[in-house]
């Protein structure tokens, strides 16, 4: 658009900047006021002088979670939940998506549909609930990644990028004597990495984030994911250890925030790339 | 013929395998699984061996629970505000975003605002939960310096709605932009020219020009989050909601998550839970038929 320079068009610019700068305050205090408080000391937070910068700066609300062994073993099950899950997921689905790009293949519209009705119906949360119990899943690592794996819309959208594959590369590598396996692992898998980071992040950002399977399929507390230990400090309010003690009963909240947090928006400016992309694909054809 | 076909093609319905498996066993026989809603079911008797009682469950719902027009109401409520507050956020930021003349600031703007959809729920009812509190939050130490009485927010029924749905838009606007740009990244540019040649100001192009280019996004979006309608957002009001704020917070799902999960009464729970998918699936089939007589753009 080029410049007009009439006055209502400046003024509009100007009124428009505005805006997105208050924009830009409402989407970033609350993380800064987190993480100022998180470093602060707890009675400057609690009586309310901590408003941006941090106060009287102290770290003893991070020792405090640091040698909680609950902390780290909260840390390595997020760890581990989200790799499995998000190999598994990337596995099953393009495997899955592979056969379902052959429009040849007999029985592959069945199968699509088969899939394209569970985005309409579905058993709900208490039968599915019982599966998992009845599959004796529940306190297993196997509750939290196996009864979200697939996922209709990101194996619709792999299917679509194999669609669009040149299938004459294909069909020279299969009359170099390559089998189906072979041909998915080392042609069509290496050109389709595109599609396959950007739901490998959305898979992995999600279990991160996710806490509803395990608040109602995990009950040890040896198996408790991070988001589960956030909840039960924060928003169940029951202290790690040591009931009330006023040097760090506020901001170890907030360093509970940081720590969750913190991961995800290390990795968040390198995968932002990848993820709107993902939400086009995702879009375009939703 | 079949056999061989079989035959033929064997490791590519192998390789499909386990996806099939999955769709199976934790999507379809869940739905089988729903017959519970129609029996006294007990863990130890199983689907086959509950005996079958109609109706009884939903009766029970609607007839002997107290709370059921309650439960209604507030699962109601919640969306009709949802789809008010919440749906037209993102259409109106991305009206702004297009209108930035810097490309730097605009990419910067927008990077800023997608980052809290990266954030988990649990953390983002965290900072509510925090910065809500009566005596050590700092909104009501913000209230306070303004001369304001301190609010109990997340104990006050009246409350609540707002807090739910001012978090759900601090989270969702700024990624809820990236369909909408896209929409009006193509849009045809001649269309502008040609409103400038009638002597349209800026913001009557952004009105009659990128706007109605974005109509059929926000008519998809519209039909996919009625689609969505009975079950919004529940896992963040478990997080956010108590016994004190039941009264406009407490959902169909969370009720069902209660019942069932916590209480163990899986027939009835799933019984609510089905009157719940049904009023939705009917509400996204009428939107769709809706939406196809009216325009050219529809789900299915």
């Amino acid at each position: 658009m080029k410049t007009r320079g009439s006055f209502g068009s400046k003024l509009f610019d100007a009124v428009n900047i505005g805006l997105m700068i208050v924009l830009i305050v409402v989407m970033t205090y609350p993380l800064i006021y987190v993480f100022s408080a998180s470093i602060s000391d707890n009675a400057m937070v609690m009586s309310g002088q901590v408003v941006l910068w941090p106060r009287s700066v102290t770290l003893v609300a991070y020792e405090r979670l640091l040698s909680n062994p609950d902390v780290w073993i909260s840390y390595w099950n997020t760890i581990r939940y989200t790799a499995v899950h998000t190999l598994l997921t990337l596995i099953v689905t393009s495997a899955m998506a592979y056969p379902l790009a052959k429009k040849w293949l007999p029985g592959r519209k069945t199968i699509l549909l088969m899939a394209a009705f569970t985005l309409l119906f579905s058993g709900g949360m208490i039968p599915t609930f019982l599966i998992v119990q009845n599959l004796g899943l529940l306190n297993t690592i196997w509750a939290i990644v196996l009864p979200s794996l697939v996922s209709t819309w990101h194996l619709f959208i792999m299917r679509t990028f194999f669609e669009a594959l040149p299938e004459e590369l294909e069909d020279a590598a299969t009359i170099d004597g390559c089998s189906s396996l072979q041909v998915l692992i080392r042609i069509v898998l290496p050109l389709s990495l595109p599609v396959l980071v950007s739901i490998g992040l959305f898979t992995a950002v999600n279990q991160w984030n996710s806490f509803f399977d395990a608040l109602i399929y995990l009950n040890e507390r040896s198996m408790y994911p991070l988001q589960i230990m956030v909840r039960n400090i924060i928003i169940a309010s029951s202290n790690v250890q040591g009931e009330g003690n006023t040097a760090y009963i506020e901001t170890l909240k907030y360093a509970m925030i940081t720590i969750a947090t913190v991961p995800i928006l290390c990795v968040y400016p390198f995968v932002q790339k990848y993820f709107v992309q993902g939400a086009m694909i995702g879009g375009i054809k939703g | 013929m079949k056999r061989s076909m079989l035959k033929k093609h064997k490791a590519l319905y192998l390789l499909m395998l386990p996806g099939i498996l999955y769709y199976i066993i934790f999507k379809y026989v869940p739905m089988y699984g729903v017959i519970i809603a129609f029996q006294n079911f007990s863990i130890g008797r199983g689907i086959m061996g509950s005996k079958f009682v109609g109706l009884k469950h939903f009766v029970d719902f609607f007839v002997n629970t107290p709370d059921a027009w309650k439960l209604i109401r507030n699962t109601v409520m919640l969306n009709l505000y949802d789809l008010l507050f919440r749906f037209p956020a993102p259409i109106v930021l991305a009206l702004l975003f297009h209108e930035i003349r810097s490309k730097r600031f605009k990419r910067f703007v927008q990077s800023v605002s997608y980052m809290p959809h990266f954030l988990s729920t649990v953390v983002i009812a965290g900072i509510m939960v925090t910065f809500l509190s009566q005596q050590t939050g700092i909104v009501n130490h913000m209230l306070s310096w303004l001369g304001f009485e301190r609010i109990l927010f997340l104990g006050k029924p009246e409350w609540f709605r707002t807090i739910y749905i001012s978090s759900e838009i601090w989270q969702t606007v700024g990624w809820g932009t990236i369909l909408y740009l896209a929409a009006i990244a193509g849009v045809d540019p001649t269309l502008y020219e040609a409103a400038k040649i009638d002597g349209a100001n800026r913001f009557q192009q952004m009105r009659h020009v990128t706007l109605v280019g974005m109509v059929p996004v926000m008519i998809v979006l519209f039909v996919l989050t009625l689609g969505h309608f009975m079950e919004t957002g529940f896992q963040k009001i478990i997080l956010l909601y108590n016994s004190m704020t039941y009264e406009t917070a407490d959902v169909l799902n969370t009720f069902v998550y209660r019942r069932g999960i916590l209480s163990a009464d899986f027939s009835f729970a799933t019984a609510v839970g089905l009157f719940q998918a049904a009023i939705g699936f009917i509400l996204v089939v009428t939107a769709n038929r809706v939406v196809k007589k009216y325009s050219d753009t529809s789900l299915w």
